[in-house]
């Protein structure tokens, strides 16, 4: 397979963003956030996982890409907030996303807080060089 | 009793591919309403658009429900675009072809072509086309626990099943 550009990537996963959400393309950057910027909603993860497997020819797992289940697991999430044991599931399962934003309050309701643009590039390069 | 916009299955082929088609009559009662003249322009019976919708919905939701012999609850989460060309009108048979483009534990997204057929030469013309995303309701939604019967797949989605010989894909 040819080595392709992080540069690449990104324009795939926007295009991918801008079918999925009907984003407006200046509203695509790296730093937007995929909920809060750019108007995703649940079933859109799916969707947004289903178009980057066609798009880069992959194949992601459920929950490889986002986390599931997290909110039901009363060992996972306290009083709205992340536990230890959560942010270090999260931090293995899902590497290329950056929690640190997260860290300081944990609370469970700015978990899509992390989830950007620059997540998806990560984990489609990531997914390449494996 | 469900709301059916599908009136048979025509052709299926497991786990990729379903045709069922809906004969359009003056007597059913939302072309007396979609528009009635009470505009003051003439009456104009059009099918809404959001009924063809609905048929390829139901079309595709069978196509998915049939992946896992019914047992899942299979439920239209997205709309994901609708190109309709042509109005769908009295005294046509409309046809809905869904194809499954993707599908997982979680959902599915299909993709559909909608027809119509013309009585003179019995050709079928498209006049649209439909790409919708389902959901496996149990599988989703933070592990929220819904009713063990499958309100989805219900009496006269099973009759026509049965007319079109498709019962022996559903699981008790």
């Amino acid at each position: 397979m040819a080595v392709i550009s992080r540069d690449e990537i990104f324009d795939k996963v926007k295009d991918v963003l801008e079918n999925a959400l009907g984003a407006d393309a200046e509203d695509v950057t790296m730093d937007a956030t995929l909920q809060g910027d750019l108007g995703a909603e649940s079933i859109d993860f799916l969707d947004i996982s289903f178009k980057l497997e066609q798009e880069f020819d992959i194949k992601i797992d459920q929950g490889e890409l986002f986390p599931e289940n997290l909110m039901s697991d009363d060992s996972l999430v306290q009083d709205g907030k992340l536990t230890d044991k959560a942010m270090e599931i999260l931090r293995e399962r899902l590497p290329h996303v950056d929690f640190s934003k997260l860290e300081t309050n944990r609370q469970v309701d700015q978990l899509s807080e992390v989830f950007t643009v620059e997540s998806l590039v990560d984990f489609i390069e990531r997914k390449l060089s494996a | 009793m469900r709301w059916m916009w599908i009136d048979a299955i025509t052709e299926f082929e497991e786990g990729s591919r379903l045709v069922a088609v809906k004969n359009l009559s003056s007597s059913e009662e939302l072309f007396h309403d979609h528009f009635d003249g009470s505009d003051g322009l003439p009456p104009d019976p059009v099918m809404p658009g959001s009924l063809v919708v609905e048929g390829m919905a139901q079309t595709a939701g069978i196509l998915v429900g049939s992946v896992n012999r019914f047992r899942e609850k299979v439920v239209l989460a997205k709309v994901s675009s609708v190109e309709l060309t042509e109005d769908a009108v009295p005294g046509q048979c409309i046809r809905y072809e869904a194809t499954i483009e993707r599908m997982d534990e979680a959902g599915a997204s299909t993709r559909g072509i909608v027809s119509r057929l013309d009585h003179a030469d019995g050709s079928w013309t498209r006049i649209g086309a439909i790409d919708l995303m389902f959901s496996h309701l149990d599988n989703n939604l933070s592990g929220r626990e819904f009713p063990e019967h499958n309100f989805v797949f219900s009496d006269n989605f099973r009759q026509i099943l049965v007319s079109a010989g498709l019962d022996d894909y559903i699981d008790d």
